[in-house]
């Protein structure tokens, strides 16, 4: 893997190299994210995503960890254990509102990341693995967020899980089987809430351990870049520390800030009234909603209110729900334009920011009551959604003439007779790395 | 295949939606538009200042304690708080022994260390605010159906909590003419009453506070509806989170500190960077 | 590559290239990275303290115990802290046996005096807690072994303390300690 100019692992400390001839780690961290992993120089600031999602992964399981140290899966006390956290635990309304705001930061960060997939079209050879890798990633990640929710077990814990469980029983036959199976009862109470900690401590970690497949498939070809060309020569990249190490910390503390704005002064902003009333399963709340990272597909599951056929339009609404998580991992094979970016592809463009704009509007209407005109928004954005994918993609890449591409990322970067001279830089190249000295 | 599958799939979801579209719509058009007695009168809470708004927000004890004043004199027949314990309450102001002296005003239930029958005793500072009614029967037997929810958390547990208890606490009123002419049903029935900050306009929780002088205020200050009103949704709100004061302190501390990593961090990136064109 | 800003061409050599930034004078940079350090170990605080007891712990309550039933010779068991509390009203050979020690030659040497209220020296009020590990030691409840000093035995390793809950035999390091105790009246106790 990597490029053939790619510094190689070579320690000067003793203990690095009598550690390195051992156990290769620090080897590995170098080709990993060190010197020895050369990126496009070009990246922007959306290529700044994947550092943030693992990095707000590990908040949660950090914070995730210290919460399981004081709370108590038993639905007569989970609700009471988590409001021990937030008064009379050591800094414990801190770490829960970290976990709970981590979590609403981590889709964030992860909805920006693919979006950045889906202009910059990072799906298409030859990184469709990781691509697949992050949609699992994705997946398991809703699951764990859906899991977690259910824990604090107020109002919205118990309903959603009822409803989101409630999903499964649209399966014809097997349908109310399985919900029953899958909580463990005809309610959701204790089985179902010991369950679902249990799975929501798990989760993440395999999430980490898909994490580490992602990094490992990006690092077959290396990282896309805004210009979708691939990297010819050794002056289209820079070795990722210290150039992308130092991007990506400040990108980290712009993060930060926001996270912690939110966090100290806005706790509750991003959650819901009803989850500080405890569970009641003789009550269910006006308005029920899931959290909002989860509202577009909330909304496309409602746009389903007409049976159609011999289809009940319940088990429409959750196949659509379904298909239009899944078909994401279709992708690479539905679009099949050759050229990347969408910088160099006319059409494309305007399609993808209608896409954009739909989802939007999908998520504030799967946060709305499901009430008109909502109801119709949604069907048309959901009709739009599914079009988009598999409809006006695939067309497009057949009839879509795009602009002309830069020959390299040096020439996209410096023009076609940049400042830079090329022959310079590929002679200091060889010399190992002092090519950044010529004064440009 | 992939794609033409695709194109299939796709084909019969957008199909199936503009279908449901038209379908909707048609209905939407056609059926006559109902409107709700909620719909017309309920009203969002009326807006309220409190000292602990905003990034630099502090209790204001004395308001705080008032406020307990209200609670223990009007609402803890009703609501109990069984998320606060009474040393808590050192946190607004009073010290150990008036702690001490709370506590022991209210009985928590306890086992009779001779007959091992259960008991209450006088509470202790570690105890927390006692149930009101053992359960929920006796709470709904007791009020007229209706259990009197817990009030630990009520500022939390609804938009905009302390607007909200401020409102609902000064917003009972007859019933509008138009109420009773359009939607006859919608009228508060017997033990209820009309509030329009209540989701559903008729709640069943008589007006608790009613006149002025009803709680005696030790600090001077005139115990006007409004007044009192004001300050037991500023003690709900305490109640709510204990820990609000800390947390925006240690925000603010984060805020600057990160703001200055984040310009040395900024400093260092165009550092780095500053002889590689990108 | 690390070398890259460096101000002074001299570093910029084969050795130091590969030593990862390790050499970078530049203070901002060197100052961002200590900043990341500082907040690192800023937030490890109050991930540490988390696991500290928290405050509905610490404040539980003190008891309060009547003993106006507790004849020489009897002990009972009720719990201060979560944990076992013995209240033993000693008897007058009890008390001799105690005072005929020599102080010096104890391990934490204590008379029975100290190790009880002013005017109520027969009633000695001890955690059951063994001193050496920490199980409940025997002695308090009728029947049990009381140990070679007619006090309290502990069997997990055979500590052996006195009628004044001395520690005389065994591994235990010191007595059994006494908590704090106030005779609210003759006959009750508020302990803690
Ligand atoms: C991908 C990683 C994770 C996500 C997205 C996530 C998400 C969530 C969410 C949304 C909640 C509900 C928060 C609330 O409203 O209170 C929650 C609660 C919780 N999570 Fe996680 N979590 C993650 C990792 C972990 C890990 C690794 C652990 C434990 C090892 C953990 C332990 C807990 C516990 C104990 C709660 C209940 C306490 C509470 O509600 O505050 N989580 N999680
Ligand atoms: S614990 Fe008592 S002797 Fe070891």
């Amino acid at each position: 893997m990597s490029f053939p100019w790619a510094s190689q692992y070579n320690p000067t400390n003793p203990a690095m190299k009598w550690i390195d001839e051992r156990l290769p780690l620090p080897r590995l961290v170098y080709n990993a994210i060190g010197a020895g992993y050369p990126v496009p120089r070009n990246l922007n600031y959306f290529w700044n995503f994947g550092v943030l999602a693992g990095f707000a992964l590990v908040v949660q399981i950090i914070s995730g960890i210290i919460l399981a140290m004081h709370y108590a899966p038993e639905a007569t006390v989970a609700f009471n254990s988590t409001e021990h956290i937030m008064r009379d635990v050591n800094w414990g309304w801190m770490l829960r509102y970290m976990h709970a705001n981590g979590a609403s930061f981590f889709f964030i960060v992860i909805y920006i990341h693919i979006f950045r997939g889906l202009y910059f079209s990072s799906y298409k050879a030859p990184r469709e693995m990781i691509w697949l890798l992050g949609m699992v990633i994705y997946l398991l990640a809703m699951a764990t967020a859906f899991m977690g929710y259910v824990l604090p077990w107020g109002q919205m814990s118990f309903w959603g899980a009822k409803v989101i469980t409630g999903l499964f029983s649209a399966i014809p036959l097997i349908g109310p089987t399985l919900q029953e199976w899958l909580l463990g009862g005809f309610a959701p109470d204790n089985a179902a809430l010991n369950r679902f900690f249990s799975l929501h401590y798990l989760l993440p970690f395999v999430i980490a351990g898909v994490v580490i497949l992602h990094v490992w498939a990006l690092h077959i070809p290396g990282s896309s870049n805004p210009t979708g060309v691939e990297v010819k020569q050794e002056s289209d990249t820079v070795p990722f520390h210290p150039y992308y190490t130092a991007k990506d910390g400040f990108g980290l503390g712009v993060y930060l800030v926001i996270f912690a704005a939110v966090m100290f002064f806005a706790p509750n902003f991003l959650g819901h009234a009803d989850n500080y009333i405890a569970a009641n399963p003789l009550s269910t709340p006006a308005h029920i909603v899931p959290e909002w990272y989860f509202w577009p597909f909330y909304a496309i599951l409602r746009a389903f209110t007409f049976d159609f056929l011999f289809i009940p339009a319940k088990l429409l609404g959750v196949l659509a729900m379904f298909a239009s998580i899944l078909l994401l991992f279709f992708l690479p094979w539905l679009d099949r334009s050759p050229v990347r970016s969408g910088r160099y592809r006319p059409l494309f463009r305007p399609f993808f920011w209608v896409f954009v704009v739909v989802v939007l509007i999908l998520g504030y209407c799967g946060g709305a009551p499901a009430e008109e005109p909502y109801v119709m928004i949604s069907q048309l954005a959901s009709a739009y959604y599914f079009a988009h994918f598999l409809i006006i993609l695939p067309i497009i890449s057949s009839i879509e003439r795009p602009d002309p591409l830069p020959a390299s990322i040096t020439e996209a970067v410096l023009g076609k007779d940049g400042e830079e001279a090329p022959a310079a830089i590929d002679t200091i190249a060889t010399t190992g790395g002092a090519a950044t000295q010529p004064a440009e | 295949m992939i794609r033409n599958l695709g194109i299939l799939v796709g084909l019969f979801f957008t199909g199936v939606l503009l279908y449901s579209f038209l379908m909707g719509a048609y209905t939407y058009l056609t059926e006559e538009h109902v409107e709700t007695a909620e719909h017309m009168f309920h009203e969002h809470p009326k807006s309220l200042s409190q000292s602990s708004d905003g990034v630099f927000g502090k209790f204001d004890t004395a308001q705080l304690q008032r406020g307990y004043g209200v609670y223990k004199e009007v609402c803890s027949a009703c609501h109990s708080l069984e998320h606060v314990a009474f040393r808590d309450l050192q946190a607004i102001g009073y010290n150990e022994a008036e702690v001490k002296a709370i506590a022991a005003s209210f009985q928590v239930p306890a086992i009779d260390p001779e007959t091992g029958e259960a008991s209450t005793r006088d509470g202790l500072a570690a105890d927390k605010f006692p149930a009101v009614y053992p359960n929920d029967v006796a709470a709904r037997a007791a009020n007229n159906n209706a259990v009197p929810p817990d009030l630990s958390l009520m500022t939390k547990a609804r938009h905009n909590g302390p607007a909200y208890v401020y409102s609902l606490l000064t917003g009972y009123q007859n019933p509008p003419k138009k109420l009773a002419e359009e939607f006859p049903d919608s009228m508060p029935g017997t033990g209820l009453h009309y509030n329009p900050y209540f989701a559903n306009l008729n709640l069943a929780m008589a007006p608790p506070i009613t006149a002025e002088g009803q709680v005696s205020y030790a600090d001077g200050t005139k115990a006007s509806v409004d007044q009192m009103s004001k300050d037991v949704s500023a003690f709900l709100t305490w109640t709510a989170e204990p820990k609000m004061e800390k947390r925006k302190q240690t925000g603010l501390a984060v805020l600057a500190f990160l703001l200055i990593f984040t310009i040395l961090a900024y400093l260092s990136y165009r550092n780095i960077w500053a002889d590689k064109k990108h | 590559m690390t070398e890259a800003v460096s101000t002074d061409p001299q570093t910029v050599d084969a050795d130091t290239q590969n030593e990862e930034g390790v050499r970078r004078r530049d203070f901002i940079n060197v100052a961002a990275v200590s900043f990341a350090g500082v907040g690192g170990a800023a937030v490890l605080y109050p991930l540490i303290t988390q696991m500290a007891p928290s405050a509905d712990v610490l404040a539980l309550a003190s008891i309060e115990v009547d003993v106006s039933a507790l004849e020489p010779g009897q002990a009972i068991k009720t719990i201060f802290r979560k944990q076992p509390l013995f209240i033993r009203n000693l008897t007058p050979k009890e008390i001799e046996e105690a005072n005929a020690v020599d102080v010096a030659s104890l391990r934490e040497p204590q008379t029975l005096a100290e190790r009880t209220a002013p005017g109520h020296e027969n009633i000695l009020i001890t955690m059951g807690v063994c001193t050496h590990l920490g199980c409940v030691p025997l002695g308090a409840a009728q029947g049990e072994v009381k140990g070679e000093f007619d006090g309290y035995f502990c069997p997990c390793h055979g500590s052996h303390y006195d009628t004044a809950g001395r520690i005389r035999k065994g591994p235990a390091p010191t007595n059994l300690e006494v908590p704090a105790v106030e005779f609210l009246s003759d006959t009750v106790i508020k302990v803690g």
